[in-house]
């Protein structure tokens, strides 16, 4: 009878001493695979679908140009246009210039030419404030331009 | 005196710590690489500088207007059509096209026929596909979302000819020659390089934007 009694002591405690192994495999694939977010968004920013697209593995030549409507539109207003945010701050069609002549500062000069801007765009802005903005790039011969789009298609 | 062991260090918070990191990380990083539709924009040029002229054949118009409406080569359009139809228009081949400088054999030469497209050789549409421009007119006021489902469309055309010329032409396809282009970076294979320099010389894109 004993013999019996002797197991039923209890379980025994589990060792959890291989836990922060785990945790740390994970903690380390996610600061290899992931980047910092640099900004956050200001304005809405559903982008459009498309299938042909090219991935930018570039993060160091790549600058960004958000476009979009206001997150929230003062009340009474339908339509508010376009806003264009570079970096963290609403600006102007003016100021496309001098944001892209600072990313080039960074930018040993033989890469200068390899620059992409990348255009992300809400699906419901239009047309004419995009225009505005190549022109801006023709103007400082920022010519490689990338529009933003997600994997898809969402043909009407 | 007896040695003592040294009591073990308690190690149960260690998790804690590595948790509270992780979750950090989580909160702070993205994972999304940036992608899309990539364009060259045209160099600016001098006002002096007269336009070249062109022959109404050679370009293909796409207008899309204040309601999203397409009209292409003066006929209203669905976005289904745009494909075929810039599929038929730098495909048609129907003349002689600029003289290709590029790989010795052609170089200085007249321009010649395009004797790897398929199309209907019509006599008015495009004389060859390096002489083929696809014009996209928008308007101010034309959404965002059409205008890169048109570019996209007719980035999708011209894929289908380098991926059918190039398939006739090397046994392989051109999006998987790229592909594999991009694997190949720590010894570029030249070959295959000089493959896909000749495909795009073959089928160019030639695209115009104005934007009213």
């Amino acid at each position: 009878m004993s013999k019996f009694k002797k197991n039923k002591k209890g379980l025994p405690p589990i060792n959890t001493a291989s836990l922060p192994d785990i945790v740390f495999m994970l903690l380390f694939f996610f600061m290899v695979a992931t980047t910092m977010r640099e900004t956050s968004v200001l304005v809405k920013n559903d982008l459009p679908n498309a299938t042909e697209i090219k991935k930018l593995s570039e993060k160091r030549l790549t600058s960004t140009i958000y476009v979009g409507p206001p997150i929230s539109s003062p009340e009474g207003v339908t339509d508010a246009g376009d806003l264009i945010q570079l970096n963290d701050k609403i600006a102007s069609v003016k100021d496309v210039r001098n944001f892209i002549y600072m990313a080039r500062e960074g930018v040993p000069s033989e890469e200068q030419g390899a620059m992409t801007t990348l255009i992300k765009s809400d699906i419901n802005s239009t047309v004419g404030t995009i225009s505005d903005i190549k022109k801006e790039l023709r103007e400082i011969n920022a010519l490689k331009v990338t529009y933003a789009t997600r994997q898809g298609s969402d043909k009407k | 005196m007896a040695r003592r062991d040294t009591p073990e260090i308690n190690a149960g918070s260690m998790a804690d710590i590595a948790f509270l990191l992780l979750i950090f990380f989580l909160v702070t990083t993205t994972m999304d690489i940036d992608a899309g539709i990539s364009r060259r924009l045209p160099e600016k040029q001098p006002d002096t500088v007269e336009p070249p002229i062109i022959k109404k054949r050679n370009i293909f118009e796409i207008s899309i207007n204040r309601n999203d409406d397409l009209l292409i080569e003066d006929e209203y359009r669905t976005v289904d059509e745009v494909k075929q139809l810039a599929i038929d228009f730098i495909d048609n081949g129907g003349g002689l096209g600029n003289a290709i400088a590029l790989f010795g054999e052609d170089e200085g030469k007249e321009g010649t026929e395009c004797t790897w497209c398929e199309g209907k050789k019509d006599e008015s549409s495009s004389d060859h596909p390096n002489k083929a421009i696809i014009s996209i007119k928008t308007d101010r006021s034309t959404t965002y979302g059409i205008y890169i489902i048109v570019q996209n469309e007719v980035s999708a055309a011209l894929t289908f000819l380098r991926n059918r010329l190039a398939k006739k032409e090397y046994g392989q396809t051109y999006t998987e020659m790229v592909k594999e282009d991009k694997n190949n970076k720590i010894n570029p294979d030249q070959s295959l390089k000089d493959k896909i320099k000749k495909i795009k010389v073959m089928y160019p894109e030639i695209i115009t934007e104005q934007n009213n």
